[in-house]
């Protein structure tokens, strides 16, 4: 085991293993500190980078060299040194730079969280409310795309999109050909297969859980109920493709959707397959683990959940 | 405008330079070899890369389609839809405006009746203004095929035109 | 007259050849080099040669080479940047077409120093042409036994390729170049880590300027203590300039830095004045990026100072009254020249030009191309300008790569120094239409602000 790298990020200290990112560092302390992400996907390699809204402020290098950074830094991409001083919330250049962010993600998203299936786990949404302004200084028509089926049970919103790759990673670390992509160039770029062709394997369905905003969206769950509606329960089940460890959505008895499991950062634990998300869609199908944990300040757990809620659960 | 339908293979001297070229290469970068094939692609099909086109480069290669439909929407000089015979591509950027671009742009808009992105109903000229050219000092300036064409005044832009018409042969950078 | 190193052939009828190229004394440094020096020797010149990269950063050359990796078995590359596409800046496409083996004899020095045994020259593709006239070049060196295996018998093997681009500005940014060469979009990468480290196909890669590989022959063969003694201070040896815009006299000027900047606008060796006997309104000094300066602060600086050709005199002020040497692209203005419309159009390549990666600049740049589209064409409101300050200091330094300040820059520039003539087309939105504001507004000389910007 190799000496462990001392951070402090907003005053706090903590010890990392070396090659830990500055992002996974505030991930380790927990708390308000932790930057907001949305690219960055820990779970899916060379994500990161692109979105802005993690930049931080290093003031203090390392113990080697102290000097600060000239440049604000995407915390997900840049490694801890011995030493090393990080502003997140506590830096007024950061707070500013980051609404910066928030208002560049919204001048060209169409703001349609009534109608969209991704409120209430929207992390654009989320992120507006923490970091935005109130209102936007952009005067200007929005860029559109047409709304487009990539698949029969994915539909892609490319108006939501923030770019931010994670569903392209997902098609090149999970499944065996990519058939979609980022085509096009600069604020003209879109999620597209170029040619009519759907997203047509196993694991395609995880695009939907990886995806931050509602641009990739579950087709067999459109329009079916708002998030906080619902209800989740851990399950799983024996699966021959994936763990088989999901999230029931739940309305009453029916199961209205399935998930990947997800953590406090709204990553999923471990994907799923097609079969799970798709097919499976019965309590009879499942072993239920039990009411899924839910942050207390999310929209979803705000409509219900007095403590204890047991799941309706099919006998059968 | 008419669109020639042909087998999408090139020929055996192309094939040729499509080996040369991989050779620069190492082992499994074969990748490495889109942008000059692309490039050999377009000039051989009609100066626009469809589907089928991309396609069989990504055969060539043996990559995944898309990744070729990323890269050729990427870059400028790929044309993703049939163009005329010559693709007039005035210089739009600050130095060449400095200098009369905007003038001669105007004058070619005028001439053939077409805006940006249009082609002559005969299939003749496409206008597709494009950033900086790297010939600022020479402005203003226009690239048909691989060759440019410097110093433009709209009546030296009226001789070119008629040079074309009467050469009517498709332009090509390669 | 000063010193001619990178055009000290210019005007030599065939100088394209190899043949011509040889009897004026070329590949003399790759003899020299390869047979009597060691690649830390010629390191070591580099180094004292105290040249600087000459894309546009200006990072010492010698440095940047000591910074690549070698670790054992894995491949090392040289790649030239031929992505030429600075607005303003064509210096490399002239160096190419006119002396190819100029270049060719540059990367196989570099080369050598670095331990590369494959180098790419990546030219931008609408180049064809200058790819055509290297292409020849290079066959040219392989059959005299310049390239290849065992060059000149001294052990020493080096193949070289040309690289065509797509059409993309970004790729002049050495990781997006990188990924290009890969055969794939031009995303600049995240960095670290840096190309020193990983470069091409996950190798240790160097990435140089035309320009500044085509130097190194010179000081190999002449030793890089005489290359430090042209120039002044850190800013050693010569440049090519690039003039274009309103003078006389546009085109390619090697001088040696240190030149006035005076001297450089009005001497008749150089661009012989503004044309038209027109007066100097603005200029921008090292390609559209670089910060716009108006005509006194260009000649003088702050201190009253004669402003010279050199890395540190261009700098001069910080961005509150200086600007930069960037690559050399030096844009003239003249009196009938609008700021307004000029900062437009630039804004409108950097939109054009974004490759989409990070939020910023993929958002920013269009949503500053639209409100200075709206001020130059007559809609403008007043908080139109304090907004695109605003816009793009949040653009500024929170990008993966240099394109979102190098969209920044000209941005806040413009309004730093010309804000009346940007109030005049909000107030005066039909007169705008009809005229251009001109010099008639500013005292002459030009108002020098005083204050750091805010």
């Amino acid at each position: 085991m190799s000496e462990k790298f001392k951070i402090t990020i907003d005053g706090v200290s903590a010890e990392v293993e070396p090659g830990t990112t500055i992002l996974n560092a505030a991930r380790q302390i927990g708390g308000d500190l932790v930057p907001p992400a949305m690219c960055y996907y820990s779970k899916l390699e060379g994500s990161g980078g692109k979105c802005r809204t993690c930049l931080v402020k290093v003031s203090k290098g390392s113990e080697k060299d102290p000097r600060p950074m000239p440049k604000l830094v995407a915390s997900c991409r840049t490694t801890v040194m011995d030493g090393m001083e990080v502003q997140n919330i506590t830096s007024p250049e950061v707070l500013e730079a980051r609404k910066g962010v928030v208002e560049f993600l919204l001048i060209n998203h169409p703001l349609d969280c009534p109608v969209c299936d991704q409120a209430g786990e929207c992390k654009l949404q989320d992120l507006s409310y923490e970091h935005g302004a109130e209102a936007t200084r952009y005067e200007f028509n929005r860029r559109t795309f047409e709304r487009i089926d990539i698949g029969d049970k994915i539909q892609l919103h490319m108006n939501r999109c923030i770019l931010c790759y994670r569903c392209v990673y997902v098609a090149n670390q999970l499944t065996d050909n990519r058939v979609h992509g980022i085509v096009g160039r600069g604020d003209m770029s879109e999620i597209s297969t170029y040619v009519e062709k759907a997203i047509d394997n196993d694991f395609s369905g995880n695009v939907i859980d990886v995806c931050p905003v509602g641009a990739l969206t579950d087709k067999t769950f459109r329009f079916k109920n708002r998030v906080w509606f619902t209800r989740p329960v851990s399950a799983h089940r024996d699966c021959d493709k994936c763990c088989g460890k999901v999230t029931l959505w739940y309305k009453g008895e029916d199961v209205l959707r399935v998930t990947a499991r997800k953590d406090e950062y709204g990553e999923v634990e471990e994907f799923i397959c097609n079969t799970c998300r798709y097919d499976k869609k019965k309590t009879s199908d499942w072993v239920i683990d039990g009411p899924a944990q839910i942050q207390r300040q999310s929209v979803i757990s705000a409509n219900h959940y007095d403590g204890k809620v047991v799941p309706v659960i099919d006998k059968r | 405008m008419e669109i020639e339908t042909r087998e999408i293979r090139f020929s055996e001297e192309r094939l040729a330079e499509v080996r040369q070229i991989l050779q620069r290469y190492p082992e499994g970068r074969q990748k490495s070899a889109l942008l000059p094939l692309l490039h050999i692609a377009q000039a051989e099909f009609d100066n626009w890369l469809s589907p089928d086109v991309m396609d069989y480069v990504a055969g060539l290669l043996d990559i995944e389609p898309i990744e070729v439909y990323e890269v050729a929407s990427f870059y400028t000089m790929f044309n993703l839809r049939p163009v005329g015979k010559y693709v007039l591509e005035i210089c739009r950027t600050g130095p060449c405006c400095l200098v009369g671009a905007e003038k001669v742009q105007a004058h070619i808009e005028e001439k053939l009746g077409i805006k940006p992105g249009e082609t002559t109903p005969d299939g003749m000229f496409t206008l597709k203004p494009v950033e900086c050219l790297a010939a600022c000092g020479f402005g203003p300036v226009m690239q048909v095929g691989a060759t440019y064409y410097e110093k433009l005044t709209p009546e030296r832009t009226d001789e070119l035109l008629e040079r074309f018409r009467n050469e009517n042969k498709r332009a090509t950078y390669c | 007259m000063g010193v001619k190193i990178l055009t000290q052939h210019s005007g030599v009828p065939g100088i394209d050849t190899f043949e011509v190229y040889r009897k004026q004394g070329g590949y003399a440094a790759v003899e020299k080099a390869l047979k009597s020096m060691s690649p830390e020797e010629v390191l070591e010149e580099v180094k004292k040669s105290g040249l600087r990269g000459r894309g546009g950063a200006g990072f010492p050359t010698g440095l940047k080479w000591s910074f690549l990796a070698k670790p054992e078995g894995v491949p090392r590359y040289l790649v030239c940047n031929a992505d030429e596409s600075e607005p303003g800046t064509f210096k490399d496409r002239e160096l190419m077409s006119r002396n190819p083996h100029s270049l060719i004899e540059g990367m196989i020095v570099s080369s050598y120093a670095l331990g590369a045994n494959t180098s790419y020259i990546y030219v931008r593709g609408e180049l064809f042409y200058v790819i055509r006239i290297l292409e020849k070049a290079i066959a040219e060196a392989y059959e005299k036994g310049l390239l290849g295996k065992n060059i000149l018998g001294t052990g020493y093997d080096l193949d070289l390729y040309v690289q065509p681009g797509g059409g993309a500005y970004i790729c002049g940014e050495e990781t997006a170049l990188i990924e290009s060469l890969e055969g794939k979009r031009g995303n600049p990468r995240i960095k670290p880590p840096f190309p020193a480290v990983s470069g091409v196909w996950g190798c240790p890669t160097v990435v140089n300027n035309v320009e500044t590989i085509a130097a190194t022959s010179w000081i190999i063969l002449n030793g890089g203590d005489e290359y430090a003694k042209i120039g002044i201070g850190r800013s050693t040896g010569t440049k090519l300039i690039s003039a274009c815009g309103n003078i006389n006299q546009p085109g390619i000027y090697e001088i040696e830095l240190g030149l006035p900047v005076e001297e450089f606008i009005y001497s008749d060796e150089y661009c012989g004045g503004i044309a038209g006997g027109k007066r100097l309104k603005a200029v921008v000094a090292g390609g559209s990026s670089v910060p716009v300066l108006p005509a006194n602060l260009i000649l003088k600086t702050i201190a009253g100072e004669p402003r010279l050709m050199t890395y540190e005199s261009l700098a001069d002020g910080g961005f509150a009254t200086g600007t930069m040497m960037g690559s050399g692209g030096f844009i003239a203005m003249d009196e009938d020249a609008c700021i307004v419309r000029n900062t437009w159009n630039f804004t409108r390549f950097y939109h054009h030009e974004s490759c989409g990666q990070c939020s910023p600049c993929r958002e920013g740049t269009g949503w500053m191309e639209k409100v200075l589209h709206r001020i130059e064409y007559g809609h403008g409101k007043m908080s139109d300008i304090d907004l695109l300050v605003d816009v793009a200091a949040k653009i500024e330094g929170n990008t993966i790569c240099p394109l979102g300040d190098a969209a920044a820059w000209p941005v806040g520039s413009a309004i730093r120094h010309f804000r009346e003539e940007f109030e005049w087309h909000v107030k005066e939105p039909r007169l705008s239409q009809q005229q251009n504001y001109g010099l008639a507004a500013y005292a002459d000389p030009l108002p020098v602000p005083v204050t750091e910007e805010s």
